[in-house]
């Protein structure tokens, strides 16, 4: 019998994503892997996957699979009517299905199976970069998702006892970034004093916003520079977009500040609508 | 050297010029100190991006402050030769543009080699440079948004080559049939920060 998932239904968008690609931002490569890092290496650790094994990014619920063996799955980050296995391992016994409804909070949900998603690498990763076009084939109804063989011991944890995304307004700490002297005094207290809204035009590559604008004392292009996850860019409408996973790897706005690392995984299961604040942190 | 505050994973280092960047991120990607992950080298920019769990920004800091550049970092061996179409759809207007005939924008462009001073953009994409520069070059006042893979380009300074259809603003003077970025090729990528390029003219214009 073949280890595998049989994909029935993927729901709005449902990728392969692992640690991402590093060390090749030199080529233009950026790094991808899973948006909320947390969720998926929780997800990794409650099946005894090494680190950075590949799982399942579903976007907004609706992704089916069946189990053509005996598999241990779990599900972690946003939590989906349907898992009888959020944040807590279960078998999936050979022809079972699973199927995740549409999570009332947060948006992001990551299914590891033990063994991990062995779909073949490109570039030494299984992730899915949407900007650059790299790694596997989004997930689509018919896929087979091989599952791989290698696994570590289980931890013997039952249930991990963490909290659902939040629903309402996130605050979330920001540092000053490379280029906060393009901008007036006064951009930087409105981008840590004001609220800003999360629009639909978000996704994997950023998170747009809409709020106040951010002014700028100088004119003029910056030449193009690298720039990693959590940067907060400010393009001429001079409301800032937040980088999230399938960034590019250069950009050529200036960055008014940076979101502090682990936070982003938080920001990454915002969904449109919701509020996010930024709260002025020094590193 | 300026260091820059990029994040809590990662610094960012201004220099000079595009030298400066060049010799920096030789000397880094020869020898990372530790921790250090990722380099992205760009026009004026080092980004160096580093692994939090193994070390910290000030650590870096302190060993990017005594790292000693290697100027004049170039690869050896043989320049890597692109056979290309001048018959690009910018040809023409921009080559009035920078007051020259085609003709003579295209010896200027095969004349000399060119250095790829670092990637960015999309997998793959070489921004080129010719030593002495010499070239200021306008993009597009609109992009386009299909600009067919193997195009063959000029912006500010610099000269690439598309790796795949992508949107673009830079003014298209070519193609080439040659692929720039292929995954199933080892290395995937042809054209790396300091790989020497020569564009050779093939067929009529």
């Amino acid at each position: 019998m073949s280890r595998s998932l049989t994909v029935l239904a993927c729901g709005p968008l449902t990728t392969v994503q692992d640690g991402g690609r590093i060390g090749q931002a030199a080529l233009g490569i950026g790094r991808s892997g899973a948006a909320d890092r947390a969720a998926a290496a929780l997800a990794n650790r409650l099946v005894g996957n090494p680190a950075g094994a590949a799982v399942l990014e579903v976007t907004l619920g609706g992704l089916a699979v069946r189990s053509d063996a005996d598999l241990l799955v779990v599900t972690t980050g946003a939590r989906c009517p349907g898992s009888p296995a959020h944040n807590a391992p279960v078998r999936l016994a050979a022809g079972t299905e699973l199927r995740l409804g549409l999570p009332g909070q947060g948006l992001r949900t990551y299914l590891a199976v033990r063994g991990g998603i062995a779909v073949p690498p490109v570039l030494g990763s299984r992730s899915t970069d949407l900007l650059a076009g790299l790694g596997p084939a989004v997930v689509a109804v018919g896929d087979v998702l091989p599952v791989g063989a290698t696994a570590l011991p289980m931890p013997g944890v039952d249930v991990a006892p963490v909290a659902d995304p939040p629903a309402g307004e996130l605050t979330v700490p920001v540092l000053v970034g490379p280029r906060a002297d393009w901008f007036t005094v006064d951009a930087w207290s409105t981008l840590t004093g004001a609220v800003y809204t999360v629009t639909s035009e978000s996704n994997r590559i950023g998170l747009r916003l809409e709020g106040p604008a951010l002014e700028r004392v100088r004119p003029g292009e910056l030449p193009s520079e690298g720039m990693v996850r959590g940067a907060l860019q400010v393009p001429p409408s001079g409301t800032p977009v937040l980088f999230l996973a399938d960034h590019p790897v250069t950009g050529g706005y200036p960055v008014i500040g940076y979101v502090v690392d682990d936070s982003v995984d938080r920001c990454a299961q915002l969904r449109p609508g919701q509020s996010l604040r930024f709260r002025a942190t020094r590193g | 050297m300026r260091l820059l505050p990029s994040g809590s994973t990662a610094l960012l280092v201004e220099l000079d010029d595009l030298d400066a960047v060049l010799a920096l991120y030789a000397a880094l990607a020869d020898r990372p100190p530790a921790g250090v992950v990722d380099l992205v080298p760009a026009a004026r920019t080092v980004l160096v991006m580093t692994d939090p769990a193994v070390t910290t920004l000030d650590a870096v800091a302190a060993a990017l402050r005594t790292t000693a550049p290697r100027p004049g970092a170039r690869d050896e061996g043989e320049a890597v030769e692109l056979p290309v179409h001048y018959d690009g759809a910018d040809l023409a207007e921009l080559a009035g543009l920078l007051d020259l005939s085609p003709g003579e924008l295209v010896e200027r462009h095969t004349a000399r080699e060119w250095t790829v001073a670092f990637c960015g953009f999309a997998p793959g994409f070489g921004y080129l440079t010719q030593p002495g520069g010499g070239w200021e070059v306008p993009r597009r006042a609109t992009p386009r948004t299909r600009v067919p893979p193997g195009s063959v380009a000029l912006a500010g300074e610099f000269s690439g080559v598309y790796p795949r259809e992508s949107p673009g603003g830079w003014q298209l003077i070519g193609r080439t049939d040659v692929a720039v970025f292929d995954v199933d090729r080892d290395p995937p990528a042809l054209l790396s920060p300091g790989t020497r390029v020569r564009f050779v003219e093939v067929g009529g214009r």
